[in-house]
């Protein structure tokens, strides 16, 4: 088996991040593990501007802001990117089992980085009741649908939740000319960013309803209509306030969970109620030597704060490693 | 062409009908008006394989099932390359009052030949079901039910069936069936197909067929079941598949262990009118979750990642399965509810008995392919294995879905062996199974789709026409 002194799992901002700051602190020689065939994660979909005010002082879209990181990683001659390559296993000791196209590979690490992101809650967790038709998506596989492949998922839509990625989706659909129908919120307010509620929702008329929820998705193979209703301050419905609307798109933004199932194997200690790690400090788990930051530590709400802390990872490992004070 | 044998509906029991037909010289023809097969009834299935037990004794379903069951484990498992498991099946009472039910259902399963049943009490269930509830007191253990992938083992079904020569319309809706002095003329998808028998497994709407036929002799009454699934982490929250005592409509809300991890916890069971209403409704989780936890407090409503509903096709409480006489050649498959998934292998051989009866030969053909290469699923192997299947084909070693861990290699499989929608690669695969739901794996799913099919990207579906994915590509 390969000993390798840090291994990260992840290429997305927290993964380079890490990479970067290992290797200014000392560490000689990283294994950077990344599934898609790029570097730079979920960025590379959000083609938004609004990255890194704070980080670099200037506004980037997504796919510029990882495209630094991304250069700087393929240029250090002590990082070695792997991609299309899916970490399987992990042991409390540090091995790692990985799958890409034509091998299994095994390494032994020093130590471990997981930055392995977040995925979307989904309908099926919240739940909405009704019909599984084709046209209910989760907002982040619409925006990848849309600016990744240039595929328009529908021309009349709903969107539920007014997240951060509920409000962009709803703007980018409205830009791809889809008539956006409503965003529906179970909550008094937006979670999101007041930019994005303006930029995104104000700038283009589309209603935005507090305290609703859908009671109802309608249409057998595709969506026909969604059944909306008003919900009082306990989330109960209020009766007789229920309304209809046609669309053919449901996209469901509705928060991001951690993924740490690689942790979870290897026996960390995981919440069950947010799936982060159970530990004292940012970017710690339970088990030494394993670090996980970005996405799969905590949800960031911006994408320099993710950088940020996940330099600092980095540098944690390398002082594990004992090649750094931090 | 006059064809021996028209199947009308390619969900289990048809499937197993074609299968079995499929041994002799006969040519035979199964129509589906979904995309694909077990698209009806068959894909909310639970997927469990029953005992024999909870059937009255003189029941046509009670000894059907125990006879499909030995079938399925002594043969159809192995042959087809089916992962069945036998986990057994426990059903708790929550009050010692009721044993004497317990030993009623054991008498009954008994009678039916049921083997190995045994009342246990709490001390054995401690032991081999730790998760239980204090309120579960004793329950029947019951050795020989287990779990299959329903869908895996209609499509395992129908490709045996299409190897030795029958052949299968998909989207082929039944629009009309006429009696003629030569035989039968079945409208399907805008063909008239015609043949000297019909068998009439259309499930939710095999009333209308046999109506159509000239025989209006049942009708059809759908019962909804919502089914929730839980993550596959709680894969070990129970070790056998737990019944309540059950009613008089219903099995009750079950916990399911499934052959593919997820547990499951359902079904309801409530008439509906309607046999389209496949909605999961709030009240419908609310019934689940309180009657799952009765058994299992620890079941979390965040445990589950996923849901459906189905529909029975019940009609009174027993099978149809009958050569209707008013319209010589018609046999019926109807009414074919719980235990339907495991007796169908039983009802195969006996629907070829009663065509036998009306005068059609059954000449064993001189090579039937009796085995199906089983599909390969990196869920179910040992990483030693899946590198191994790397070393044979890189693309085994492409990870297309993270949830479920299944590589672009599955996929490709699975549209060659007939997969043309979305749910069709999800079915056979497990592929956007997961907890995200196919959050991260779609857009490649498609694009495997596209290049195997060479479809543009606006007719891929979900299900087929009607349920296309994408509506337009960005110019």
């Amino acid at each position: 088996m390969k000993e390798r002194q840090l291994v990260v799992v992840g290429g997305g901002p927290a993964g380079m991040a890490a990479a970067l700051a290992a290797r200014e602190a000392g560490v000689a020689d990283v294994l950077l593990l990344e599934r898609d065939q790029h570097l730079g994660g979920i960025l590379n979909q959000c083609i938004h501007p609004g990255f890194g005010l704070h980080h670099f002082k200037e506004e980037l879209t997504g796919p510029e802001y990882a495209d630094r990181f991304a250069a700087r990683v393929l240029a250090d001659p002590g990082i070695e990117v792997r991609l299309k390559s899916f970490a399987v296993k992990l042991t409390p000791d540090r091995r790692i089992s990985f799958l890409r196209p034509g091998a299994l590979e095994e390494v032994q690490a020093g130590a471990v980085v997981l930055a392995t992101g977040c995925r979307e809650r989904t309908r099926e967790m919240i739940p909405i009741p009704g019909t599984r038709p084709a046209g209910v998506y989760p907002a982040g596989l619409a925006q990848k649908m849309v600016n990744m492949e240039g595929w328009i998922p529908g021309r009349e839509a709903v969107i539920v939740g007014s997240g951060d990625i509920g409000l962009i989706m709803a703007r980018r659909m409205a830009l791809e000319g889809v008539l956006v129908k409503a965003v529906i919120e179970i909550q008094k307010s937006s979670r999101g960013l007041v930019r994005n509620v303006v930029q995104c929702l104000e700038d283009f008329g589309i209603p935005l309803y507090f305290q609703h929820r859908i009671s109802m998705v309608r249409g057998r193979d595709r969506v026909e209509s969604v059944d909306v209703v008003r919900v009082d301050d306990e989330f109960r419905d209020i009766p007789g306030s229920d309304f209809s609307l046609s669309c053919d798109t449901v996209l469901v933004s509705v928060g991001l969970i951690p993924e740490n199932e690689l942790l979870e194997m290897a026996g960390a200690l995981i919440d069950r109620k947010t799936n982060t790690p159970v530990a004292p400090d940012v970017n710690l788990t339970s088990l030494p030597g394993i670090f996980a930051c970005g996405n799969a530590c905590k949800v960031y709400d911006l994408a320099d704060w993710v950088t940020r802390d996940s330099q600092l990872a980095g540098r944690m490992a390398a002082r594990y490693l004992g090649v750094a004070d931090l | 062409m006059v064809r021996d044998v028209i199947i009308i509906g390619a969900g289990i029991s048809g499937a197993a009908i074609a299968r079995e037909l499929s041994r002799y010289r006969l040519k035979v023809l199964l129509l589906e008006k979904e995309a694909e097969p077990a698209f009806g009834v068959s894909k909310s299935n639970s997927g469990i394989i029953h005992a024999g037990t909870q059937n009255p004794p003189s029941s046509l379903k009670g000894w059907l099932c125990v006879e499909g069951n030995r079938l399925l484990r002594e043969e159809l498992a192995a042959d087809l390359g089916l992962h069945f498991v036998q986990c057994g099946q426990l059903i708790v009472v929550f009050d010692l009052a009721d044993l004497p039910e317990l030993d009623k259902i054991k008498a009954e399963g008994e009678a039916l030949g049921v083997k190995g049943l045994e009342i246990v009490d709490r001390a054995w269930l401690d032991a081999r079901e730790p998760n239980l509830g204090p309120e579960v007191k004793a329950a029947l253990y019951v050795p020989s039910a287990g779990i299959i992938s329903p869908y895996r083992f209609v499509y395992a079904l129908v490709e045996n069936a299409v190897r030795n020569g029958v052949r299968l319309e998909t989207s082929s809706r039944v629009t009309a069936v006429r009696r003629r002095p030569e035989g039968f003329e079945v409208v399907a998808g805008g063909q008239v197909f015609r043949s000297r028998f019909v068998v009439n497994a259309a499930g939710l709407y095999a009333d209308e067929v046999s109506a159509m036929a000239g025989a209006p002799t049942f009708k059809i009454t759908p019962r909804k079941g919502e089914e929730y699934l839980l993550d596959k982490k709680r894969e070990h929250i129970a070790n056998h598949i737990i019944f309540p005592l059950p009613s008089k409509t219903s099995k009750g809300i079950l916990i399911i262990k499934t052959s593919d991890g997820n547990p499951m916890i359902g079904p309801t069971a409530h008439e509906t009118p309607d046999k389209e209403d496949l909605a999961t409704t709030d009240a419908g989780l609310a019934e689940v979750l309180a009657g799952a936890r009765r058994m299992m407090p620890s079941l979390d409503r965040s445990d589950i990642i996923a849901y459906f509903a189905g529909l029975r096709p019940a009609s009174g409480k027993d099978f149809i399965i009958r050569h209707e006489d008013a319209v010589p050649g018609l046999v019926n498959v109807a009414g074919i509810q719980s235990p339907g998934l495991t007796s169908a292998p039983a009802i195969a051989v006996m629907v070829a008995g009663l065509l036998k009866e009306r005068g059609l030969p059954l000449t064993p053909k001189e090579e039937f392919h009796r085995l199906r290469p089983r599909p390969v699923h990196l869920f179910q192997v040992p990483l030693e294995e899946t590198a191994r299947l790397i070393e044979k084909d890189p693309s085994y070693g492409d990870i297309v879905c993270r949830c479920e861990l299944v590589s672009a290699q599955e996929v490709r499989d699975a549209i060659r062996r007939g997969a043309r929608t979305l749910d069709g690669v999800k079915f056979r695969t497990r592929a956007q199974s997961g907890r995200c739901h196919g959050g991260f794996c779609t857009t490649r799913i498609i694009k495997l789709m596209q290049e195997e099919l060479g479809l543009p990207v606006t007719a891929v579906s979900k299900r087929g026409p009607g349920s296309e994915l994408i509506k337009d590509e960005r110019k």
